[in-house]
């Protein structure tokens, strides 16, 4: 992106200044050169998201922003559905509430490296993994409604987990907007079999180790320290948020001439909030959400018991969970102002800076934990949200690295075996059902997420804690 | 276009295009192309087949429709799909799909679709051929 058209406020954050249909400004929270490797689409699709109804403060985007559908990756923007604000399936994408979940396991890399292959072999054997993969949850079409509305909370009644996990997931493991009727026949019937599943792409779980920590007092209320091992579950809601995504863009894109929209490109097909259909779409992201926190509940079920066989005196705790790709109903202040808003966060996660009462409490004078995902061979990271991101970017903070090479050219200059070799000499055990699918993934075709997280720290949106890196990943 | 299917870059997702001497060709091959991302096509076998019927207010977004529909009804069978017969009439869609069930072992597998979207979405046609083509979200 050329920086010249840009007025800079600081080192790391950039403004588009409202210009023709813009409704409010663009701003951009990245370093100069970060900012100068966007692509131009993301000028464009920022500048189409200020000029929908109903924006509120700015449209935003994070130091990871990419090329995405209607809306960047890495994209934020809050509606205001008393001012006719809508809502929109681009600022969602498909997979709704893909999400990284992060647990302790109350051991350290000593101990767990005798074991560490019989493991990782273990968790690959129980947790389904890669295209066309099946759980061994069968669900009902009344079964599929109570997952719909109960989300972790379904997952732990029904003794996948322990009640006081929910504690440590967003909205305590379920939002309470959902609304199951709002999802087709179709979608439901694509999960019957999916609840438990990682999926594949970008997806994965990962045995990971403390190898750096940044901020003691913060890491210290998070319970991490150097060399402990946590396990990264990274997933989202499978085919039933995919399908609520495939149905909706043909509801919204009716709704959008209904009601005499001005969108910008056929991507951004929207609906107002308070519409019929805006409210449908809602009520089905909603039960997206709870889809994809029973998905990521289930799942740590299952590698809780198969980290217990291997391991008898683990101990796998929740240290939270967080969502990417969500509409959410929120209060912030802005100007001043207490608003309830709908934040739409599209490929970036939530990161409530310290005092919110949505942390949990042992965590809540440190700010909410955020995870920032690299390569199955980089490293990872851990943050914490801050009170000036809360301000400037209603409490969000970037989701991961963002692509740097399309899938096609990762394969035409990688193959999956050697990369898994290459990784292996490096000490990374890596098991998958899809060697393509890890030439497409290769560290290589990634931007720098050291990168790009220090410019999350630098700019204030999130306050990096520590720095972890794979021991082991099943990839999808 | 050298190729009757083929994939084209775009960002962290990937665009997939039919080419054909008719419509109903070009959007067979467009099919293709999508389950071409999913599995090596020349490991699937046509054992078992699936009927499609859809309907759209235009023919490209017929194309979104067509797509998206097969995403569902293989991701319910748990199959990967190969032959397509396609008729379209008045932006009304009926196929055939053959193909079978997954088998990571035999099927070189690659990456879930989760759907076909409207970006670069075009059917069109260059020198003679029907070109049916959207960006695909994986």
């Amino acid at each position: 992106m050329e920086i010249k058209s840009l007025k800079k406020i600081n080192d790391f954050l950039w403004e588009l200044p409202p210009v023709g249909e813009m409704r409010v400004p663009g701003l951009i929270f990245a370093s100069q050169k970060l900012v100068e490797e966007m692509d131009e689409k993301v000028r464009e699709q920022i500048t189409n998201v200020a000029c929908l109804p109903g924006i509120v403060h700015a449209s935003i985007a994070m130091p990871d922003a990419h090329w995405g559908y209607g809306f960047p990756i890495g994209g934020v923007a809050a509606f205001d559905a008393e001012e006719g604000g809508i809502i929109s399936a681009g600022g969602v994408g498909f997979d709704i509430s893909c999400g990284v979940r992060t647990l302790t396991t109350g051991l350290t890399k000593d101990e767990i490296m005798p074991s560490l292959e019989r493991l990782i072999d273990k968790i690959f054997q129980v947790v389904p993994a890669g295209v066309g993969s099946e759980g061994k949850i069968r669900l009902t079409p009344a079964q599929i409604d109570d997952v719909l509305a109960g989300g972790a909370k379904w997952a732990v009644d029904k003794g996948y987990g322990l009640p006081e996990d929910l504690e440590y997931i967003e909205e305590g493991g379920y939002v309470t907007w959902a609304d199951p009727k709002q999802v087709s026949d179709l979608a439901k019937k694509r999960q019957f079999r999916e609840v438990g599943t990682l999926g594949s792409g970008n997806h994965y779980l990962e045995i990971q180790h403390v190898f750096e920590i940044y901020d003691a007092e913060a890491a210290e209320a998070l319970g991490i320290k150097k060399d402990d091992i946590l396990i990264a579950i990274h997933c989202g809601s499978r085919a039933l948020g995919h399908q609520i995504g495939t149905d909706y863009l043909v509801t919204l894109a009716q709704a959008s001439k209904k009601y005499n929209i001005p969108i910008r490109e056929r991507e951004l097909v929207c609906a107002p909030i308070n519409s019929p259909e805006g409210k449908r779409y809602f009520g089905a992201v909603g039960a997206g959400i709870n889809c994809a926190l029973a998905n990521r509940q289930v799942i740590s079920h299952l590698t809780r018991e198969a980290v217990y066989e291997i391991i008898p005196q683990a101990k796998l705790e929740m240290l939270f969970d967080v969502s990417h790709n969500t509409c959410k109903v929120e209060e912030h202040v802005v100007d001043g102002k207490k608003r309830r808003l709908y934040v739409h966060r599209k490929g970036s996660t939530r990161a409530f800076g310290p005092g919110s009462p949505e942390i949990p409490s042992r965590f809540r004078s440190i700010g909410q934990p955020v995870f920032i995902g690299g390569t199955m061979g980089t490293c990872s990271f851990i943050l914490v949200g801050t009170e000036f991101g809360t301000e400037q970017a209603f409490g969000s903070a970037c989701h991961g690295a963002g692509r740097s090479m399309s899938r096609k050219r990762a394969t035409k200059t990688w193959r999956g075996d050697t990369v898994i070799k290459d990784l292996s000499a490096k000490g990374i055990i890596i098991r998958t059902r899809s060697y393509r699918g890890v030439a497409e993934e290769a560290p290589g075709a990634y931007k720098d997420v050291v990168e790009v997280v220090n410019a999350a720290h630098q700019a204030g949106l999130a306050k990096k804690v520590a720095m972890v890196k794979p021991l082991a990943c099943i990839k999808g | 276009m050298k190729l009757w299917h083929e994939t084209f870059e775009h960002g962290a997702d990937i665009g997939i295009r039919g080419k054909g001497r008719t419509l109903e060709e070009a959007f067979s091959n467009g099919a293709k192309a999508l389950f071409a991302l999913m599995a090596d096509l020349s490991t699937i076998e046509p054992q078992k087949e699936i009927h499609v019927e859809c309907t759209a207010p235009d023919i490209e977004t017929l194309f979104m429709v067509w797509l998206n529909q097969l995403i569902s009804l293989a991701d319910i069978e748990k199959m990967v799909l190969s032959e397509f017969k396609v008729t379209i009439r008045n932006n009304n869609l009926t196929a055939v799909a053959r193909g079978e069930s997954i088998n990571p072992q035999k099927h070189d597998l690659g990456v879930e679709v989760k759907g076909a979207t409207f970006t670069m979405l075009r059917v069109f046609q260059e020198a003679g051929y029907f070109v049916a083509q959207c960006v695909v979200d994986v």
